[in-house]
């Protein structure tokens, strides 16, 4: 038996469960409580738990993240939600500075138990300063683990094992998916290790994550209506990137696409194309192709929107010049 | 070039019992005889990076941390070498870390700057300046809400103030009436920037006060102020008032790393100030309330340089982190998962 439910529900069940299961679970962020959560993940929990677990916070990401990391150090599970990743930019010295380096840092005698959850990704107008996709500069950083969930299994499934894990882990939410719908089988099981296949295929490999999934099985299935049978990976985590996985895609299609929301230059994209490089080279048939955003900070007008992004089109288009 | 005219040097009787004020005296020459070798130590080489020295500033942390309790957290910055060592780390812990030993207290992932102590609750080192404010909201959030005793006091400088973290921990702490004691030590510079060249309000209670807290105001410099102060604040900070802001006025005697070639203050100004240094006029008030004799103080100095000598003598001795365990600690393993 599996039920339907959307990637929104899908992510409020999982909070929801956290907060019920461990008394040291919080969360805590910008219109988490009163407002319902920016996006309604967290509808209805304030009346539940009470404003000391769903703690508003005022406009300080870099105060209330940093607040996390260290509520975290002494003995607490926050979640802190952070409206878009544009907005975490207020609060990357506390991620970067310190989450990500106290561990090393401390001699191995302190640890950061913290989850970051934000919004990432375009595709709603919003213009440049609540679109960008940066979660590949998070992915830059060691110390920090970052998941990009784009199923609803994947929604449901990953705080759990982040909210586990001893060190801090940052969670990107693309926009685009919160209203996608789609079904839990009852035996699901997630890790916060591995990259998957989400379409077996064997012509080329289409690698990609978060909000770009879809787009990436759309392209697929137009392929296959072509003859061409595309196989598509789903990174799930950015960072440990999940190399044997992108590396056994590659040696069994031959050919590969990478396909990422971030700009081209210095892109999660160009990591991938030099893991390719490095694990699957003689396995290659073709260069590694990439489809990026386009170079220009995230325009309103939804035709040049959709323009500077990713689609099915451009990744069905690159996927033909690739085989001739 | 600036000009802070330094005060009358602290004076007056010392209101306390003869072994508390020996304890406090002998720790403050135990910092200072720690930090006169590190400095010689690096100028032989021994130590490398940044080393940011307390000279000067010693009567603030002894007083304030001796005010606390064992159970309170500690956020502390990169000129922390005192508050490490008045917090009970092994000075040999600390002078091996300035090494770079795998024997210091971070195995030599840390450096001066990040000095941790778990035992001792010392959550760095932080050398991000007002890095460790929002830190300690945090740790105060965990402390209320574990409905804990421990209250937790943040050490940071003046030039922090001008920072957004420190506006924003201080209004978060205030919001949420959480038990933090913020700690701000006012040495008037900001590396080579005078207080009145980075903020246009040079009076720091002022700003603490509009976030609606109590903010007081203390000679740093003076020790039994020092304490006193900070023993009250944090009685009330542990009553559960809120967080509380004390302003230490103090003056460092060194240049601000051991790269600062101090072009900016003027030789007299440092003279001027060290007449108000914090270990010989606490030495001379007790001495005219005879609670100390110069055997006693000769004695104590004597037992710092000892500790000194050993501490060296254990950085010395210590070996380097084998370059295998270098990716160690960048995650935690699963068994060590707190």
């Amino acid at each position: 038996m599996s039920r339907k439910l959307s990637y929104r529900e899908a992510m409020r069940e999982a909070m929801h469960e956290a907060l019920t299961n461990d008394p040291r679970v919080f969360l805590m962020g910008e219109d988490v409580g009163m407002y319902g959560g920016t996006y309604a993940f967290s509808k209805g929990f304030l009346a539940e738990f009470g404003p000391e677990r769903i703690r508003d916070t005022p406009l300080s990401e870099l105060g209330f993240v940093g607040a996390g990391i260290g509520a975290a150090l002494g003995g607490m599970r926050p979640i802190v939600e952070v409206m878009t990743v544009n907005f975490s930019l207020l609060a990357l010295d506390q991620i970067v500075n310190s989450a990500a380096t106290f561990r090393h840092m401390s001699g191995g005698q302190f640890s950061v138990p913290l989850v970051i959850r934000m919004t990432t990704g375009a595709g709603r107008q919003l213009a440049a300063q609540h679109s960008h996709s940066l979660e590949g500069w998070y992915a830059h950083i060691p110390g920090i683990k970052v998941l990009a969930p784009a199923t609803i299994e994947d929604a449901r499934g990953m705080l759990a094992p982040a909210l586990r894990d001893p060190d801090p882990v940052v969670i990107f939410e693309h926009a685009a998916l919160f209203n996608m719908e789609g079904e839990l089988p009852d035996d699901w099981s997630v890790d916060i290790s591995s990259a998957k296949v989400r379409r077996a295929g064997k012509d080329v490999a289409i690698i990609t994550h978060g909000g770009s999934l879809p787009k990436a099985l759309a392209a697929a299935e137009t392929l296959a209506a072509e003859g061409i049978s595309a196989e598509v990976v789903d990174l799930r985590v950015l960072r440990l990137l999940d190399t044997a996985t992108i590396a056994a895609s590659v040696a069994k299609c031959h050919r590969a696409v990478v396909v990422d929301e971030g700009w081209r230059t210095g892109s999660l994209a160009a990591e991938v194309m030099a893991r390719i490089m490095e694990n699957a080279f003689f396995e290659l048939d073709a260069p590694v192709a990439r489809v990026c955003s386009e170079e220009v900070p995230i325009p309103y007008a939804r035709h040049l929107e959709e323009a500077a992004l990713p689609q099915p089109e451009k990744i069905v288009a690159a996927v033909q010049e690739m085989l001739g | 070039m600036t000009d802070h005219h330094a005060a009358a040097p602290p004076a007056g009787p010392v209101p306390w019992k003869k072994d508390f004020a020996l304890k406090l005296l002998a720790d403050m020459v135990r910092i200072r005889r720690m930090e006169e070798k590190a400095a010689e130590m690096y100028g032989a080489g021994k130590i490398r990076g940044f080393l940011h020295l307390y000279i000067g500033e010693e009567a603030t942390a002894v007083g304030a941390l001796h005010a606390l309790s064992p159970e309170d957290n500690i956020v502390a910055t990169y000129r922390e070498h005192g508050h490490a060592l008045v917090r009970g780390m092994d000075m040999g812990a600390i002078m091996a870390e300035m090494y770079g030993k795998r024997e210091g207290c971070a195995h030599g992932r840390g450096g001066s700057m990040h000095l941790f102590d778990k035992a001792t609750r010392l959550f760095g080192g932080n050398a991000i300046v007002g890095g460790g404010l929002p830190l300690a909201v945090g740790l105060g959030l965990a402390g209320k809400m574990q409905k804990e005793q421990r209250i937790t006091a943040c050490f940071f400088g003046d030039g922090a103030v001008a920072e957004g973290a420190f506006h924003e921990s201080l209004n978060l702490a205030a919001l949420w009436k959480l038990p933090v004691l913020f700690c701000c030590e006012n040495n008037l510079f900001g590396m080579g920037t005078a207080i009145e060249r980075a903020e246009s309000q040079t009076d720091l209670c002022v700003k603490a006060a509009s976030y609606n807290m109590p903010a007081l105001k203390v000679d740093g410099m003076d020790i039994v102020a020092v304490h006193e102060v900070t023993k009250q604040a944090a009685q009330r900070v542990r009553a559960g008032e809120g967080p509380l802001f004390v302003e230490y006025q103090t003056y460092r005697f060194r240049a601000h790393s051991m790269f600062d070639a101090e072009l900016y203050r003027q030789k007299a100004e440092v003279e001027e100030w060290k007449t108000r240094g914090p270990i010989h006029t606490f030495s001379a008030r007790l001495k005219a309330g005879d609670k100390l004799t110069e055997e006693e103080f000769l004695a104590l100095d004597a037992s710092a340089n000892a500790e000194v000598d050993a501490a060296v003598a254990f950085a010395e001795a210590g070996t380097w982190e084998p370059l295998e365990d270098l990716l160690k600690d960048v995650h935690t393993p699963a068994e060590n998962a707190p």
